[in-house]
């Protein structure tokens, strides 16, 4: 293609002035015309290009843009002008054109970032793998959030958005690595243990931040040595950094602090340093170590602290329970009802072996029990004696409920409309099942016949293209195949055409077998859709265009499959949105109605997998599987929170099993380990860590499941 | 070098397979041996099943016939065909029942991968029967007391097509198997690969990390056949990070951000 010229003032005002106003209005843009053909027509046409774009919101706003283009072009590339222009589009529908233009006028500055951020690194780029990373290193699931600085709650990290320390993007990551470990290390190495008695001592003092920078100083000292010790990889990235900032430790403190660099040092002795020397110190902060928040520390440990503990006392309630249920025999021996918790710590380093026994005979605690120890030792370094006593029944009825209605009479006469149905409901507290206690509806979707679906197919076209290839592949037919190499039976009209082949002296074929190639696959698969409000936003939309891949790849296969989205609030209220029924095909109206799937309320999900459940068993396939697309836990309004929710679900998928349905989970939420293994059993649920591979992975995980 | 096919009596092992007991496997093996028992070995994969079986042909003096079973196995396959030969038709005994005749261990590996109708022929052979029937050759092969069968299943799987039915399971004593715990894990890659202390030390804790992302972006954290294979190429003076990404990163995820991510654990302890 030939290079067009650029274009010279008079042109390029003419265009400028075809774009806005300039008869009524005072604008004349000679001069900004005239500084344009410094510029390539491309740039040029760049400018034009935005220019237009931004008349649609205002004139005042494109015509602010004209006067900085020149600058901007020579700052700049086009790449970054487009995100100024962005950020400046986004301000203007937040707060109005003022601060659009402002934004506008701070091309400069605007423009430094932009180069800082080449060398510099974004948290959002890098979350995922920082996410990983502290996953694998060990201890309790820590999510990784945005601040301004870093910081941790023991729960969450809180990382700053963009790192431009460095002039290379290495060691930019390497420095959010270091940032990352370091407060990882704070809840591991047990910073915390003693942070009632820290606060207490904090609140004696005058200058209680110079005490509390002093420990800081200190036990990063301490938590440095322990990284060494455990990895040493890491360790030498942390040195680096510091000695490239040249924040190494002075020579003097070694000799001070050697007490720190011990096996068994812990945070008491960086509490006892900064008693002794907080007066005389003036620490340094070192790059990594961010900024303590003590309050919010206080505040989560706390509340965990008891969570944990009434967990951990119920959990050993039910292995008790357990255990007596086994030993049907009464009194064929004294149970004295007594557990304690043997912790080795000899293993390989950091790496705890943590053994429950009852009455000195080891027991094997179920994994989220497994996972609640070892978080209350992470907390409190072993455990306490009055853990060690299981919940008594009174435990169970605090939460007493009140409402003490007859499951009849809510809804007397509702139940004559069609597509009412009523179903149990597990009952945690009671541990029975209450009869009759959901009322559920089925409704359609209402279709939204926008260009959703036409959209998506259109974004994932190649994508679609390859999974029906997979698909196809995996479509069996029940054929005998004949003159195969190997088979289950001899292929006589091979054997007597070989046979007489050799006969007259020819090579035989050694083709003489047939063999039955793979049977239909007779599956017919339910998706149950989360339609929480939870869902709201780009989890509603990876939602709904993985629907769509799904059921273009399920119609290549031939599975059966229908589709139901739930929601719903309150027992009395239980809803069941129809997608696509078993008997529908996939039309036009089932593909309206996948783009018209809208966040509504609660999850009640015990209701949906006993109602699904239904109708899947009333079609005829050889199997069954039930796949849930879930964005959390069951919630519903007050009375299905928390274990009640988790409970009724594994009851309801556990009856699920035993009508012959598989039932298999995806999930966004990452919190799921923890309570889908226990819900859907250890193989039969996948975490998603990013809801934009949802639409990618469904798909694929339904192949894997079925092949 | 040419190939050469195995007679049965080739099937013994003679050298001691190096096998590291994890709990009482060998006594329960031996147990259900003597009681003529088969046995269910049940664990994810790497976790040393094959490894075990053979060193318990070895211990029980017995020659050991694996079949690996895919889903084009038929019951023709393990239990023998008629072939044409010379212009006669010729009885080939598939392994299982070469396994019965010679009285040795028949250890199906990876038993779900099997067509649901193919295991069937395993049942007669799995109770107090023990015996093999022949439809096609019209015999009834006895099994002598010396005959083991076993077979191996990965729990962890997660096609829904390819659950172990329960009438096979349930003729089995089970033995489970998991990873060995850090201490064995350790002297385990020692002595299959010679690394120093130290390296083994760092692998295992490198093993957990990825058992830690189990479920939360991984399906599987590495095997114990994999820190083998990493160690192997350190011996050989791999760098490694290089030796991890390798031997384990690449086979555990194919994800760019999960590959990095072990990358920067590894880097962390090395
Ligand atoms: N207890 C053990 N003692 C000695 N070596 C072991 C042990 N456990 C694992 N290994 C090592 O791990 C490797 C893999 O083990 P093996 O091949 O037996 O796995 P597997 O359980 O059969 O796996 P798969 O299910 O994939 O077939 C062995 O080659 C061996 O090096
Ligand atoms: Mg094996």
């Amino acid at each position: 293609m030939k290079k067009q010229p650029s274009l010279n003032a008079k042109e390029m005002e003419t265009r400028l002035n075809a774009l806005i106003d300039t008869e009524f209005s005072m604008r004349c843009f000679t001069e900004q015309a005239q500084q344009l053909t410094r510029f390539n027509r491309v740039q040029q046409e760049f400018v034009l290009h935005w220019v237009e774009v931004l008349t649609q919101t205002s004139e005042d706003f494109a015509d602010q843009f004209v006067s900085i283009s020149a600058k901007a072009l020579d700052l700049m590339s086009q790449e970054s002008i487009r995100a100024l222009i962005l950020q400046a589009m986004d301000a203007f529908d937040e707060m109005g054109a003022l601060e659009a233009i402002k934004i506008l006028r701070e091309v400069e500055s605007f423009a430094k970032n932009e180069a800082k951020k080449q060398s510099g690194v974004a948290l959002d780029d890098v979350s995922g793998i920082l996410e990983h990373f502290v996953c694998g290193l060990n201890g309790r699931q820590l999510k990784i959030q945005s601040a301004l600085e870093s910081y941790t709650d023991t729960e969450n990290i809180y990382l700053p958005a963009l790192i431009t320390h460095f002039s290379n993007k290495e060691d930019n990551f390497r420095l959010y690595k270091a940032l990352l470990v370091h407060q990882w290390a704070q809840t591991w190495y047990g910073s915390w243990r003693i942070v009632e008695i820290l606060q207490a001592h904090l609140e004696t003092l005058e200058k209680p931040e110079l005490f509390l920078s002093a420990f800081h100083f200190f036990e990063t000292i301490r938590l440095d040595h322990c990284i060494a010790r455990d990895f040493p990889g890491q360790y030498r990235d942390m040195y680096r950094l510091r000695t490239l900032l040249t924040q190494q430790l002075e020579q003097s403190w070694y000799q001070k602090t050697k007490i720190l660099c011990a096996h068994t040092a812990t945070v008491k002795d960086s509490y006892l340093l900064s008693k002794q020397y907080y007066n005389e110190l003036s620490p340094t902060r070192c790059c990594y170590q961010g900024i303590l928040q003590l309050d919010q520390i206080i505040q989560t440990m706390s509340e965990r602290i008891e969570s944990e503990k009434a967990r951990f006392k119920i959990d050993l309630k039910n292995i008790l329970d357990e255990i007596k249920e086994k030993n049907i025999a009464p009194e064929s021996q004294v149970v004295e009802e007594k557990f304690h918790v043997d912790i080795d710590k000899s293993d390989i380093d950091g790496e705890l072996e943590i053994t429950l026994y009852l009455d000195g005979e080891p027991v094997a605690p179920p994994e989220e029990t497994l996972a609640t120890l070892e978080s209350i030792i992470q907390d409190l370094g072993d455990i306490p004696d009055d853990y060690l006593v299981p919940a008594g029944d009174g435990d169970y009825t605090l939460e007493a409920r009140s409402n003490k209605q007859d499951s009849h009479n809510i809804w007397g006469g509702v139940l004559q409309d069609e597509g009412i149905y009523l179903y149990k409901e597990w009952d945690y507290l009671r541990q029975h099942y209450r009869k009759d206690w959901c009322v559920l509806k089925e409704k359609d979707v209402h279709p939204s016949y926008d260009h959703f679906v036409t959209k998506a197919l259109q974004q994932h076209k190649g994508l679609i293209k390859s999974l029906r290839r997979t698909f196809e592949a995996l479509r069996g037919e029940n054929k005998r195949l004949k003159k195969q190499p190997f088979g289950e039976d001899i292929d006589i009209d091979a054997v007597v055409e070989a046979y007489a082949d050799q006969q007259v002296g020819l090579e035989g074929s050694d083709c003489l077998f047939t063999r039955m190639q793979k049977e239909d696959r007779n599956i017919a698969v339910m998706l149950m859709v989360d339609m929480s409000g939870s869902t709201k936003g780009w989890i509603n939309d990876a939602e709904r265009e993985a629907l769509v891949l799904l059921s273009e790849s399920l119609e290549t296969l031939g599975d059966q499959y229908a589709i139901y989205g739930f929601s719903g609030m309150t027992r009395s209220r239980c809803e069941l949105y129809r997608v696509k029924r078993f008997d529908e095909p996939y039309n036009d109206l089932v593909k309206a109605r996948i783009s018209g799937i809208r966040p509504q309320d609660y999850t009640r999900m015990g209701v949906a997998i006993r109602h699904l459940s239904f109708l899947l068993n009333e079609v005829a396939a050889r199997t069954r599987i039930l796949i849930t697309l879930s964005d959390g836990k069951p919630d519903d309004y007050r009375d299905y929170r928390g274990e009640q929710g988790i409970e009724d679900t594994r009851l309801a998928l556990f009856e699920a099993k035993q009508s012959g349905i598989h039932p298999f989970c995806i999930t966004i939420d990452t919190d799921g380990k923890e309570y889908l293994p226990h819900m859907y059993g250890v193989a039969n649920y996948i975490v998603l860590d990013d809801v934009a591979k949802l639409p990618l992975k469904v798909s694929d995980i339904y192949r894997k499941l079925t092949s | 070098m040419q190939a050469h096919a195995l007679k049965p009596e080739e099937h013994y092992i003679v050298d001691e397979p190096y096998y590291e007991p994890i709990a009482d496997e060998i006594q329960v093996f031996e147990a259900a041996y003597h009681n003529q028992l088969p046995i269910l070995l049940k664990g994810p994969t790497g976790c040393g099943k094959t490894r075990f079986i053979e060193h318990m042909a070895w211990r029980l003096k017995l020659p050991l016939i694996t079949v690996a079973c895919h889903d084009d196995l038929t019951a023709s396959d393990l239990v023998g065909r008629y072939l044409v030969m010379h212009g006669e038709t010729v009885w080939m005994d598939g392994p299982l029942a070469k396994a019965v005749r010679i009285g040795g261990i028949c250890y199906l590996d990876e038993v779900v991968e099997a067509r649901k109708d193919t295991t069937v022929v395993i049942h007669p052979l799995g109770d107090d029967r023990r015996n093999l029937p022949m439809e096609k050759k019209g015999e009834l092969l006895e099994a002598p007391e010396s005959f083991c069968l076993s077979m191996s299943y990965n729990p962890g799987y997660q096609s829904v097509l390819k659950d172990l039915k329960q009438s096979t399971r349930q003729r089995f004593i089970a033995l489970n198997f998991n990873y060995p715990n850090a201490e064995l894990e350790r002297k385990i890659i020692e002595k299959e690969t010679g690394i120093d202390v130290k390296i083994a030390k760092q692998l295992v804790k490198f093993a957990d990390m990825t058992r830690n992302l189990k479920g939360a972006g991984l399906d599987e954290g590495a095997s114990t056949r994999l820190l083998v294979h990493a160690a192997k190429l350190i011996v050989k003076g791999v760098n490694p990070v290089a030796a991890t990404r390798g031997a384990i990163g690449h086979a555990l995820s194919d994800d760019d951000e999960m590959l990095a991510a072990i990358d920067e654990l590894s880097a962390s302890l090395f």
